[in-house]
């Protein structure tokens, strides 16, 4: 019964009440059963909006104007209730923290359970047996703060199966994950698809992430519209995804500057059906033309770090003898799991935490005994979510507000806030509420409020998360011109691409320990290291690997230069 | 971190925490009842030592409820000085009689009436107060809206007691992260600065808690919205215990310390206060 229809769209169009302009415009789109689709697309694409017409969000928690017909198993859904449709589509949110409701792993696994009055003998039973499934059901009594980003997804994951639901959506499932355990997470996701038969829908614009395993159709969407809808050798060998603003597999990018002709029968959906005997030679000789001169940086150290030790109690070592060099004007990347030590030393350069022994330098002069609003003359600090930082209503005073804490006089700072301004294409702006800006334009202004003190290193925590690809490149080509202009910039990211593109050097972190420093492009290719910091390997080495290249290092930073050139 | 520390329900495994939350509740209100009811320093005394006696046997550490304690006895203590400055003659209108111990004044003269109603009103509190932090500290926050439920309360209504505890620690947090990203852009939460100043300065801190906390709670009624929360009216809880034996032999002592409350003050002493001078 493979055929079945099981979702239909036909002529759909949804609007919010409170919004001008529709959001999804006339979507026609047929998903049978068993069939396991990826819906891409830009962030406002419209593709988290489709997403919440099938799970009953809308029309019944967020309200709107529905145009033309939505049936999900055999029923329109506007005439069920997000209750019935839930017994059909079983959804795990993007955010593994916030859609955590118990207290304890059990307890919210069986949170669905409970609000159908299911007795409480056979509610364990189902609980134990759901849990099981994704491989949580020896943490049935682990709370959430135990939990990892990734266990919590897990046991999100469970909450849905413990219905039989025959749709599984998963939204944004990468988001919040680290590299290694979004392919854990990918490769969950399927397992349970064909042993249990279910349809899967994952929303996600990650797509070289999610192509680790294989899709049926992938559906991509752009202002509200379905643009394309097709297998993964199709779209690969059609070059539609960049003009949208979704990034194409890094191998695909290789296999475009080799002037390869990629076609569907050299199936380039995904990196393991890659036909390689017909793509091998070009590649070789690609590879065999590309001169690399690895950056030697001469210049002085700005940030130097001297066995530095810290623990928040006598039982655990959080930083356990780190020494680093930073120099003035590079950009560089500090990666590892949650709970390596990453945030504790950006912690410790910021002196919101005092280190136990070792020393940190700035331009050769030691920072013990510096306050932590004296430091911030030295080193700036920019959280993750810029809702995290930003407390003045309007654009000019969250700028101005560092300098006018210190007593600066308002001549000075409004000089200072229009420069601070003009370099990050802010003036525009100037007389708007922070309310009207978009998340890339609210990252800007928490850099420039940043900024503002001119500081000579500023540390960023994760600054792309979540952020499609045309916005994780505003945002990146920002950093680095103000890179030029001599700022020195440290990133705590998990981002693979962005160490890869915009990064010297970076320093892995693993429980604690700095255990190497070194080119992106070498870190990426040794699966050891990238094993130990929940890193992957790049699918450039792999695609070296396959074709037989030999310095699959090489490879990789040959790219990389010569996408750096395209891009300039 | 550590602050949130405060408010975490910790499993233990022993007969109190073993008994049902809905047993602890409704004991909580019946020996709390029964303290409130009786002006008799006797029995309040008594089943404030009792419930210290259950807080040992729960296992909870006095080095947990310290700050507790201390807000607690500040209290108590201003309480107390409070009382006899604003009605210093009220033990005498109580139980009808004066028996002078010391005198400052005409009108603040303390008198062994005084005295014993002000000693009974403390003792009151002070035995009431590990009832309460008994109930606090040692019951599941989920299990405890599941024992409201139970005991008719709407589970609507109830459910959101568990899902704040939930999400406090949280809370704090980013509270925390948000207050030293401030501090390094220069806001000084110090006592250094001016109270009028920090004030200021907290709300700058506010500001974005809000913001963020907001966006979480759009997060939590999707994600209860999809599981089906609100769907029929009645609901079960994981997390309650089936009632034992000797669930039902806590209720009924609790319910005879209630009683012995209730006789005391009917049969003995023929009002809800013990009168000595009589």
């Amino acid at each position: 019964m493979k055929n079945d229809p099981i979702i239909e769209f036909k002529d759909f169009s949804f609007q919010y009440y409170a919004q001008a302009e529709p959001t999804l415009h006339n979507i026609n789109l047929t998903i049978h059963k068993g069939e396991k689709i990826l819906i891409a697309g830009a962030s406002g694409s419209g593709k988290s909006t489709l997403g919440n017409c099938i799970n009953g969000l809308i029309p019944f928690s967020m309200k709107g104007e529905i145009q033309g017909s939505l049936i999900v198993n055999g029923k329109e859904t506007r005439d069920q209730s997000i209750f019935e449709l839930s017994s059909t589509v079983g959804t795990v949110l993007q955010d593994p923290d916030g859609q955590f409701i118990g207290l304890s792993a059990g307890e919210d696994i069986a949170f669905a359970l409970e609000n159908e009055c299911t007795p409480e003998g056979s509610m364990k039973e189902i609980v134990h047996k759901a849990a099981a499934i994704v491989g949580m059901d020896k943490l049935l009594s682990s709370a959430p703060q135990e939990l990892s980003g990734g266990q919590k997804q897990r046991v999100s994951f469970a909450g849905v199966m413990v219905h039989d639901v025959d749709i599984l959506l998963f939204d944004e499932p990468l988001a919040s994950l680290d590299p290694l355990t979004g392919k854990t997470a990918i490769d969950l996701i399927d397992k349970i698809k064909n042993q249990y038969d279910k349809t899967v829908i994952i929303i996600e614009h990650r797509l070289e992430d999610v192509l680790y395993r294989d899709v049926d159709r992938i559906v991509v969407m752009s202002d509200g519209r379905i643009v394309a809808d097709m297998t993964p050798d199709q779209i690969m060998s059609r070059s539609i995804l960049p003009p949208l603003g979704i990034r194409e597999p890094l191998y695909i990018g290789a296999l475009r500057a080799a002037k390869v002709t990629i076609t569907e029968d050299i199936h380039p959906g995904r990196l393991e059906t890659l036909y390689i005997a017909k793509v091998k030679d070009r590649l070789k000789a690609w590879n065999a033309a590309q001169v690399t001169q690895p950056e030697e940086n001469k210049r002085p150290p700005i940030l130097e770090i001297e066995h530095l030790n810290f623990s928040y109690s006598r039982r655990r070592k959080i930083i356990k003898d780190v020494s680093m060099k930073i120099h003035q004007g590079e950009m560089v990347a500090i990666v590892g799991t949650n709970g390596a030590g990453k945030s504790t030393l950006a912690k410790l350069l910021c002196g919101f935490v005092k280190e136990d022994s070792g020393r940190i330098l700035l331009d050769g002069k030691d920072m013990a005994g510096l306050s932590i609003k004296e430091r911030s003359a030295y080193i700036g600090y920019v959280m993750q979510n810029p809702n995290q930082m930003i407390c003045k209503p309007m654009i000019y005073d969250e700028i101005a507000l560092g300098l006018r804490l210190r007593g600066v006089d308002e001549e000075t700072i409004a000089a200072r806030v229009d420069e601070t301004m003009k370099i990050c294409s802010l003036s525009p702006f100037r007389k708007w509420p922070i309310s009207a800006l978009s998340f890339g334009q609210k990252k800007r202004v928490t850099i420039a409020s940043i900024l503002v003190m001119n500081p000579k290193v500023i540390i960023l925590d994760e600054p792309t998360a979540g952020q499609d690809y045309r916005r994780y490149t505003e945002i990146m080509e920002f950093l680095r011109s103000l890179n030029q202009l001599g700022v020195t910039i440290i990133m705590i990211t998990h981002d693979m691409h962005l160490m890869l593109e915009y990064t010297t050097r970076a320093f892995v972190f693993s429980d604690g320990m700095m255990i190497k420093e070194g080119r992106p492009s070498e870190i990426l290719s040794d699966i050891e290291i990238s094993d130990r910091a929940s890193l992957k390997v790049t699918s450039l080495y792999e695609l070296a690997q396959k074709a037989g290249i030999e310095d699959g290092e090489g490879f990789v930073l040959s790219f990389i230069q010569r996408d750096k050139e395209v891009a300039l | 971190m550590m602050k949130s520390k405060l408010f975490d329900y910790v499993e233990k495994d022993n007969i109190i925490y073993n008994l049902t939350g809905f047993t602890k509740f409704i004991c909580f209100i019946l020996l709390s009842a029964s303290v409130m009811f009786s002006y008799d320093i006797r029995f309040i005394i008594g089943v404030g030592t009792i419930s210290f006696i259950i807080l040992r046997v729960a296992d909870i550490r006095l080095k947990r409820i310290r700050m507790m304690l201390i807000y607690v006895s500040v209290f108590i203590i201003l309480n107390f000085v409070l009382t006899f400055i604003f009605s210093p003659r009220y033990g005498e209108t109580l139980y009808g009689s004066f028996h002078p111990i010391f005198s400052f004044s005409e009108h603040y003269t303390l008198s062994y009436e005084q005295l014993l109603y002000q000693l009974t009103k403390s003792a009151k509190y002070a035995s009431a107060i590990p009832i309460g932090i008994l109930f606090f500290l040692a019951t599941n926050p989920s299990e405890f809206a599941a024992s409201l439920n139970k005991a008719g309360l709407s589970y609507k209504a109830a459910y959101p007691v568990s899902l704040t505890l939930r999400y406090f620690p949280e809370m704090i947090r980013n509270y925390n992260d948000i207050a030293l990203a401030q501090q390094s852009r220069g806001l000084d939460l110090s006592k250094k600065e001016k109270f009028m100043t920090r004030v200021k300065n907290t709300v700058n801190i506010c500001f974005p808690l809000i913001l963020v906390t907001l966006d979480r709670i759009e997060i939590v009624t999707n994600a209860m919205d999809l599981r089906g929360f609100g769907k029929s009216r009645r609901r079960t809880w994981y997390s309650a215990k089936p009632m034992a034996t000797r669930d039902w032999i806590a209720i009924i002592l609790c319910f005879l310390v209630l009683s012995t409350s209730i006789l005391l003050s009917v049969f003995i002493n023929h009002s809800r206060f013990w009168n000595p001078f009589s």
